[in-house]
């Protein structure tokens, strides 16, 4: 049954539209970076970044014999908090949507969900290359302190392919990471996703490999962990090299995110 | 203005809102009643493009809602009040939403002042709100862009009395200079007081629509008098089917002028003669969505 109202005095006078301009994308992309941080949660990660990475770099100073004072080291033991710490940054910028309902405000007023995930994207690339820049700062300011405490000769041994490798490191860390949050949507799981796949899957990868013979050659190809550490220690070189990343790439973060394009746009949001 | 047109939304096996059609007009406040699980809120998600319907359309003057350049600027939304982050402040989700619709920061100030929350609260995080002031805080949020139409579900849940009565003046303000405002609410006295129309919706379907004194007339007349069995016997002399209720009012489907003529000519003094406005709502609600209703009730 269908019914419409016809009201006796109606007010004919129909407000004038006002001409909206649409939101520019920078302006989704600011107020996702606000988002990452403006959380208990958010605020408390961005603090622990800022403070572990030089307690890690510190540790080396003390503990560290002088052969280890070199700048990899540093850069390695600054970045290392910030490689358990910004996926995780990057899972809640998108879990929060769903696991603390945000998202009803969220996309409501950004209608389009696309330029929302679009603008999160965005941020977490931009929280990652400037969570990794302050790494390499640190690493630096190690390194300095390190020699000079040492007395030994400042050693800078981190060549430009190495440097990139770090960088793609944390960044692919962090969308694998993104990846889970917008495919499992909900916080606890994603970040309980995370350290399954990269703390558990590879050993079990690992055993597979060593009980069958076969599967050793095909481990690197769908290893994501695997081809991770080689990203870690700059031993992505070959193109069979690059061509392995770029496959567990595809089957860890590419595949995932295209899926949820197909699911997302008649989702419901809760 | 919002239109809603043969708007349908199944899930799998069943049938939320079946072929639902209304128009809030601007300049009205249009109530939206059902029982629980009705369609209300899937009716209005639907609006708001949160959930894609299955057939049918609505639109907010004219356009479908995903189409809005910047929608905050023009439909205020309240759907959940606790659909926030439990870990911002409640000024940093004025901010948030402002900085989206790209107002200037001075209009949160101005908010958290128009929902009566203190700067105090304001800082607190909205982990530690009561309902009322999440309630207060959705509704900030969905006046912040200024817009000309709003759609709340139940924005009355869980404030105080005070803040019942403000939220009704807020309203009532709004409409009157031209806005459009649907409201859903289980609380008929609020809808009665505050709606100009009315729509009613039960297992999805629409069961009543209409201005709610055309409603309302439907709903009948009550009456006393000092002798009431024989104002019920000169009611069914007229014609007039009555029920003789035990506390000695007498109701009937016809309006009130047609009985005040009956109890004068009957030579009846009647004590009170009113439409059956108190409970008329209440007992509309029931009978029209009779079939539906978990408890069974009989109107």
């Amino acid at each position: 049954m269908t019914a419409t109202i016809v009201p006796p005095d109606t007010i004919e006078a129909e407000p004038a539209r006002r001409t909206a301009q649409p939101i520019p994308t920078s302006r989704l992309v600011k107020v996702e970076l606000r988002k990452m941080f403006n959380t208990r949660s958010g605020f408390w990660m961005l603090i622990s970044i800022g403070v572990l990475s030089p307690i890690s770099a510190g540790s080396l100073l003390v503990f560290g014999l002088n052969s280890d004072v070199t700048y990899q080291n540093f850069v390695r033991a600054s970045g290392f908090p910030m490689s358990v710490i910004l996926p995780i940054i990057a899972i809640l910028a998108v879990t929060g949507e769903w696991s603390q309902r945000s998202g009803l405000t969220t996309f409501t007023l950004v209608p389009s969900r696309g330029r929302v995930i679009g603008a999160k994207a965005i941020a977490t690339l931009l929280v990652g290359l400037g969570a990794v820049s302050v790494a390499f700062a640190v690493g630096a300011l190690g390194n300095l302190a390190g020699s000079a405490l040492a007395g030994v000769d400042t050693a800078w041994d981190v060549s430009l392919s190495m440097a990139l490798q770090m960088v793609l490191y944390n960044l692919v860390g962090m969308a694998f990471g993104f990846a889970l949050g917008v495919v499992l949507r909900n916080s606890a799981a994603a970040i309980v996703g995370y350290f399954v796949a990269s703390l558990v899957m590879p050993g079990i990868l690992a055993l597979l490999a060593q009980v069958r013979s076969g599967f050793e050659d095909l481990q690197p190809w769908i290893d994501w962990h695997y081809t991770q550490v080689a990203l870690l220690d700059g031993a992505t070189n070959t193109v069979k090299e690059w061509a392995m990343l770029g496959s567990t790439t595809t089957i860890w973060i590419v595949l995932p995110l295209v899926f949820w394009l197909l699911s997302l746009r008649r989702s419901e949001v809760k | 203005m919002i239109t809603v047109e043969s708007l349908t939304r199944r899930y799998a096996g069943f049938t939320a809102v079946d072929n639902v059609s209304f128009t809030a007009l601007p300049g009205r406040v249009t109530g939206f009643l059902g029982p629980n699980g009705a369609g209300k809120s899937t009716t209005m998600r639907v609006m708001v493009g949160l959930t894609a319907p299955t057939s049918g359309t609505a639109t907010i003057n004219g356009e479908r809602f995903a189409n809005l350049p910047n929608p905050g600027l023009e439909v205020g939304v309240l759907l959940d009040a606790s659909a926030q982050h439990a870990g911002r402040t409640g000024r940093e989700i004025l901010t948030v939403a402002a900085d989206t619709m790209g107002l200037p920061r001075t209009r949160v100030e101005e908010m958290i002042e128009l929902v009566s929350l203190t700067p105090t609260e304001a800082k607190r995080r909205v982990r530690n709100y009561s309902l009322g002031m999440r309630q207060r805080l959705g509704i900030a949020t969905a006046l912040l862009g200024d817009p000309k139409v709003l759609i709340l579900d139940e924005p009355a849940n869980g404030l105080d009395p005070a803040g019942i009565r403000w939220m009704r003046d807020l309203l009532t303000n709004f409409a009157s200079q031209g806005g459009t405002v649907l409201l859903s609410s289980h609380l008929l006295h609020e809808i009665e007081v505050i709606a100009d129309d009315l729509v009613v919706i039960g297992n999805g379907k629409i069961v009543a629509a209409g201005s709610k004194e055309e409603l309302l007339v439907a709903a009948g007349t009550l009456a006393r008098s000092t002798s009431p069995r024989d104002l019920a016997h000169a009611l069914e002399q007229a014609g007039i089917p009555s029920t003789l209720a035990s506390d000695g009012s007498v109701r009937t489907d016809a309006d009130p002028a047609r009985v005040g003529a009956v109890a004068l000519t009957a030579g009846i003094a009647l004590t009170d003669l009113r439409s059956a406005e108190g409970a008329g709502l209440e007992d509309m609600f029931l009978s029209l969505t009779a079939d539906t209703q978990r408890e069974g009730v009989a109107a």
